[in-house]
């Protein structure tokens, strides 16, 4: 059986660790929104988290590259502590951890290459020509190549999503955090999205992902990790946390989930074991 | 009243009155551009400034809009730059001429205004634009340059050719320091035609068609800046 209340990942060895979070604590209008959460993830894994929300899983991923700074701990990339007070060594540490949002924030004033070439230019200091280049590649990567001379009010939001993920693809980040990627789109936009993802993921891209898409991230993930008021409160393989005979917290959000997006067939609660 | 008389006074005096176009267009140019430049690193500042900072602009801000500018005449021409045109160094640099005090209250006044037009522009954003550029390493001065403001000056410019439109009417108040512009000229010629109605009918359709101008070629720029798709949040 797994460690199921552990609060801490175990899996990874701070050694193999290509991002860690140490202690992890979290305040938001007198809500302890992160508590004590530690985090740490190998090359190449995926870890998805999952939980109701309010769970403080978007407050992670974005204390992770502090686009929230955490009123305390610690974040490692590659063993090396991020020294939050100097701005120059943020600046270096966000361009390493690509984040994707949930309502894609894109520049709405920037077409679709634009959008991937403008920190390519501004942050990576390429030429225009050489930036443009990689635009085109990264866009063509996603499927979108044929889409770069678009604005953001002219793409559907699965293809808004997908000029994220390029965007972010673009700076060659060593992990990339996606913030329940999903979840703004219509379900038939969904597919072409989780699509790129899979991709990433088999293409050997460390992920941390927020999601609701159960089915598809166990599919994906080596790790699940479940969080509940602020907390890691469950963690293991999605099999182990899925998988028949678990009465994980885990599984019964999940079976909930399916319940009411019939995600996994016939919306049967037992469908969402493994 | 001869509306004949009228009639011909005016055509005679129209292009006394054009060449105070001239100095009116000079102050409208020259206080447009003073609020721009102050009006733009100011909203930046209330909006993402310490909070000493932000105090200071909303400061600036009050000021500025809270004393009328007849009054700003008198206390810039008649004594901050009187007194600065004295001072060794300064004398050469003209700070007591009538134009330079005008433009610098119209400019000021302005540059207040300016910074709320661009400040409400910011700040209807969605947020999200400056954490995604701060996601791929950007700086926030780079942000800002790069992404913030290239929409907020976009957003910007219906309520800027508001500002436009009352910053010339504003301009009429230069008379008083002794600018000769329009509104000076006007009173001057009323005077020694007596025809002070068909004077001021001829300066005011001369005002009429500068605000028209001035707001159509904001119009195109508009238009030119546009983005394909985009509009303001909330609108349609």
């Amino acid at each position: 059986m797994p460690d199921l209340t552990a609060a801490a990942s175990a899996e990874t060895a701070p050694s193999d660790a290509i991002l860690e979070a140490r202690g992890l604590f979290k305040t938001l209008g007198g809500n302890r929104v992160l508590d004590s959460v530690d985090l740490s993830i190998g090359r190449g894994r995926v870890k998805v988290l999952i939980g109701p929300s309010g769970a403080g899983k978007s407050t992670l991923l974005q204390c992770l590259n502090f686009l929230m700074p955490p009123d305390s701990g610690h974040i490692l990339l590659e063993g090396r502590e991020v020294d939050k007070r100097s701005k120059k060594e943020l600046c270096a540490f966000r361009q390493q951890v690509g984040m994707i949002f949930q309502d894609f924030n894109l520049f709405d004033h920037l077409s679709a290459l634009e959008n991937v070439r403008v920190a390519l230019i501004k942050v990576k200091g390429l030429s225009k020509l050489e930036a443009t280049e990689r635009a085109v590649a990264e866009l063509a990567r996603v499927g979108l190549k044929d889409k770069a001379t678009l604005y953001p009010a002219n793409l559907s939001g699965g293809q808004k999503q997908r000029v994220a993920i390029a965007r972010a693809l673009a700076m060659d980040p060593k992990v990339m955090l996606l913030d329940e990627p999903t979840s703004a789109l219509d379900p038939e936009l969904i597919g072409e999205v989780l699509a790129v993802i899979r991709d990433l993921a088999q293409g050997g891209m460390t992920m941390i992902m927020a999601t609701h898409q159960i089915s598809f991230s166990a599919s994906l993930a080596d790790e699940f990790l479940f969080m509940d008021k602020g907390r890691v409160v469950e963690h293991g393989s999605p099999a182990e946390l899925l998988g028949r005979g678990s009465s994980s917290r885990t599984q019964a959000f999940c079976a909930k989930i399916s319940e009411l997006t019939g995600e996994a067939g016939d919306g049967a609660a037992g469908e969402c074991r493994l | 009243m001869d509306f004949s008389v009228a009639f011909n006074a005016a055509r005679d005096a129209l292009p006394y009155m054009l060449g105070g176009v001239v100095w009116t267009a000079g102050l409208i140019i020259g206080a447009m551009l003073l609020g721009l430049a102050l009006g733009v690193p100011l909203s930046v500042l209330q909006v993402y400034g310490p909070k000493p900072v932000r105090r200071a602009v909303s400061l600036y801000v009050w000021l500025f809009r809270g004393i009328p500018i007849l009054v700003q005449l008198y206390i810039f021409y008649f004594g901050i730059l009187s007194w600065l045109s004295t001072l060794p160094g300064l004398t050469s640099l003209g700070l007591d001429s009538p134009f330079v005090a005008a433009v610098l209250v119209l400019g000021l006044t302005s540059s207040a205004y300016q910074s709320q037009i661009f400040r409400g522009a910011i700040q209807s954003l969605p947020p999200g634009q400056l954490k995604a550029a701060r996601a791929l390493g950007m700086t926030d001065a780079q942000a800002i340059r790069t992404i913030i403001l290239p929409q907020a000056l976009r957003l910007s410019i219906p309520a800027w050719s508001n500002e436009y439109s009352i910053l010339l009417k504003d301009s009429a108040l230069a008379f008083t320091i002794g600018v000769v512009e329009i509104m000076a000229r006007m009173r001057a010629i009323a005077s020694t035609t007596h025809e002070p109605v068909s004077m001021a009918f001829l300066a005011g359709i001369i005002f009429f068609v500068l605000t028209w101008v001035g707001v159509k070629a904001l119009a195109l720029l508009e238009n030119k800046v546009r983005i394909a798709g985009y509009t303001r949040q909330g609108a349609a």
